[in-house]
C-alpha cells in the first residue's frame, strides 16, 4: 500500500510571536494548534493522532495532548530527528491515515529559545528566564511536588479498586504467584523462586496496598524485535509470526474531570486491536500482559476484556494464569515480575515471550499447546496519572 | 503507625501560566481555573480549557473543600511514610495532592478534606490537604 493520495493537509498555522515573554511553551503549542484546526474547519475533538517532539515539554506527547485535553486519540507519535521531525510526522500521519488507523493527526512545533525555555534537550536553557519562572511540563508545578513514584501512583489505582469492587490483596498475589511458577524454569530469570499468597501478602508494604511482592523487578538488560514484509518473511527459516492487529490509545486526565482510576488505556487499544484481528479475547491462547505491578495485571486483563470490569480479582485467582493450570496462560517468561524489566520499561519484553509462544518456542514447562494467537499489551506511564496503553494481537501461520 | 503525617515539599515549577495561582497561595487563597465559555472548572490551571477547548478561562477562588478520591501511603521514604492521593473538589475536577496532620489508618476514600498551604523549600506555598 502506498500513502500517495490518501492524505491531505487541510490546516496550517504559524505562530505570529517571534518573541514570546508572556506565553509558555505548551500555551505556543495549543494556540498553534488551534490556529491550524480553525484554518482547517475542525476541532480539538476531531483529532485523532497526535505528533509532536522533542520540543514538546513533558512525558513523550501525553503532557501536550492533556493539556490541549485531546480525547479521542487513538494514535500518538513523538519522533525526535531534530528538525526534520514535522516532515516526518507528516509521513507517519499519511501512513496511519492510508491503513485507516486514524483520520486527523495534529503535528505541532513550539518553543521559546529567547525566553529561556522549550530549546529540544535543553529545558529552560538559554536566553532570559523570566523572574525565576521555569517552562517546563505544564503540569510539573502540580504533580512531582507530591512525591509520586510509580509504586504511590499504582497503588492508588489498587487501593480504588479494592474499593469499588472489592478486589483483596490475596488475589492481586495470585498474579506474582502465577509469574513466581514460571519464572522457575527461566534460567534468566532474576527471581526463581516460587513464592505463595502468604509471602506476597506477608511481604513488606512498599506503598498500601502493594506490598514489595507485589512489584516488578528492576534489571539492566535490553531486547529488539524485527519486523519484515509478507514476501521477506517467506525468504526466511523462522516460524512465521504475523501481525494480525494493534491499537493505542493515551488515558489522561481530561482537566481532572471524572477521574477514574481504576480503568486503563486498554479499555481503548484492546477492541481496536480485537476488531482489526477479527478475533475476541476468548480466542486467546497466551497473554503478553505489562507487570510492572500486580495491579497493573488485573486492570488490563479487565480492559482487553478476558473477563468483565471489577471481576479481575476473580478471574486470576486460584493459579488462573499459570501455564497449565488456569484457563489464561500469561507471561510464561516470569514476566516483569519476576523475569526482566529491563530500564524499567517491559514493553518489548512482552512482544519477545509472545512471539517465542506464537512458535512453540517456550520452554517446556510452560509452552502452551498449539499456541496459534497470542497478544501482547503495554503501558507506559502511569496509570495512576497518565499513560500510554498499546495492544497487538499476533497469530502463527502454518 | 499512628504519628500524624508530614512531608517536606520541594519547590514548585511555577510557570507564566500558574504565577497567579502561586501568588495567592502566598496569600492562603486557593484558586482554580474556569472556563466561562462551558462553565466547566479544571484542574491543573491552564489557558486553554481541556473540555471545550476555549481560551477564555479565568481564575476562581475556591474554598479548597472535596473529597479522597483515592490516596496511597509511602512507606519506603527515607524521613518517613507520606500520602499521596487525589482530591475531588467540590467544583468537580480532581487533582493531586499529600495529606498531612493525619495518620496513616486516619485516611479513607470519602472522607472530607480542607486544603491548607504548606511552605515548600525555596518557592512559594502548595495546597495539600488535612481532615475537614
Amino acid at each position: 500500500m502506498s500513502i500517495k493520495g490518501k492524505a491531505y493537509v487541510m490546516g496550517v498555522y504559524e505562530h505570529p510571536t517571534r518573541d514570546a515573554p508572556d506565553k509558555t511553551t505548551a500555551q505556543l503549542h495549543a494556540e498553534s494548534a488551534k490556529g491550524a484546526l480553525d484554518d482547517a474547519g475542525l476541532s480539538f475533538d476531531d483529532v485523532d493522532a497526535y505528533f509532536c517532539a522533542g520540543d514538546a515539554p513533558g512525558f513523550g506527547g501525553m503532557s501536550m495532548a492533556d493539556y490541549m485535553g485531546l480525547k479521542n486519540l487513538r494514535h500518538m507519535d513523538t519522533t525526535e530527528v531534530g528538525g526534520s521531525s514535522y516532515i516526518a510526522h507528516l509521513g507517519h500521519a499519511a501512513q496511519a491515515i492510508a491503513a485507516g488507523k486514524v483520520k486527523v493527526a495534529l503535528i505541532t512545533l513550539a518553543g521559546r529559545p529567547r525566553n529561556g525555555g522549550g530549546r529540544p534537550g535543553a529545558p529552560g536553557g538559554g536566553g532570559r528566564p523570566p523572574q525565576g519562572l521555569t517552562d517546563g511540563p505544564p503540569e510539573a508545578g502540580f504533580e512531582s511536588i507530591y512525591g509520586g513514584s510509580t509504586h504511590n501512583t499504582y497503588g492508588m489505582c489498587a487501593m480504588r479498586h479494592m474499593h469499588e469492587y472489592g478486589t483483596t490483596s490475596e488475589q492481586l498475589a495470585w498474579i506474582k504467584v502465577a509469574a513466581s511458577h514460571h519464572a522457575q524454569w527461566n534460567e534468566h530469570a532474576f527471581l526463581k523462586d516460587v513464592v505463595t499468597v502468604e509471602q506476597v501478602v506477608n511481604s513488606r508494604m512498599i506503598s498500601d496496598p502493594l506490598h514489595l511482592l507485589d512489584c516488578c523487578v528492576v534489571t539492566d538488560g535490553g531486547g529488539a524485535v524485527v519486523v519484515v514484509s509478507p514476501e521477506i518473511a517467506r525468504t526466511l527459516k523462522r516460524p512465521m509470526v504475523k501481525v494480525i492487529g494493534v491499537g493505542e490509545a493515551p488515558k489522561l486526565q481530561y482537566g481532572g474531570r471524572k477521574l477514574d482510576l481504576t480503568y486503563s488505556g486498554a479499555a481503548w487499544s484492546g477492541p481496536r486491536a480485537f476488531e482489526e484481528a477479527g478475533v475476541t479475547p476468548a480466542d486467546i491462547k497466551y497473554a503478553s500482559i505489562y507487570d510492572s505491578f500486580t495491579i497493573t495485571v488485573l486492570m488490563q486483563l479487565e480492559d482487553l476484556g478476558f473477563c468483565r470490569k471489577g471481576e479481575g480479582g476473580k478471574f486470576v485467582a486460584d493459579g488462573n494464569l499459570i501455564s497449565g493450570v488456569g484457563k489464561l496462560p500469561f507471561n510464561t517468561d516470569g514476566g516483569g515480575l519476576c523475569n526482566n524489566h529491563p530500564t524499567n520499561r517491559g514493553g518489548i519484553t512482552k512482544i519477545i515471550e509472545a512471539v517465542r509462544q506464537a512458535r512453540g518456542e517456550a520452554h517446556p514447562k510452560v509452552q502452551v499447546p498449539n499456541c496459534d494467537l497470542v497478544i501482547a499489551h503495554g503501558t507506559g506511564g502511569s496509570l495512576g496519572v497518565r499513560h500510554g496503553a498499546a495492544t497487538a494481537i499476533l497469530e502463527r501461520e502454518s | 503507625m499512628s504519628e500524624p503525617m508530614t512531608r517536606q515539599i520541594p519547590a514548585p515549577a511555577v510557570t507564566l501560566e500558574t504565577k497567579p495561582f502561586f501568588d495567592a497561595a502566598a496569600e492562603g487563597r486557593f484558586l482554580i481555573k474556569r472556563c466561562n465559555a462551558c462553565g466547566e472548572a479544571h484542574w491543573y490551571p491552564r489557558f486553554l480549557c481541556p473540555v471545550c477547548h476555549s481560551d477564555d478561562t479565568v481564575w476562581e477562588e475556591s474554598p479548597g473543600t472535596g473529597v479522597i478520591y483515592t490516596y496511597s501511603v509511602m512507606y519506603r521514604a527515607p524521613t518517613g511514610p507520606y500520602a499521596i492521593g487525589y482530591v475531588t473538589l467540590d467544583e468537580g475536577p480532581a487533582m493531586m495532592t499529600n495529606f498531612v496532620d493525619v495518620a496513616p489508618d486516619g485516611l479513607k476514600i470519602g472522607m472530607k478534606v480542607k486544603v491548607k498551604f504548606q511552605p515548600t523549600e525555596g518557592g512559594p506555598p502548595v495546597p495539600v490537604f488535612t481532615p475537614a
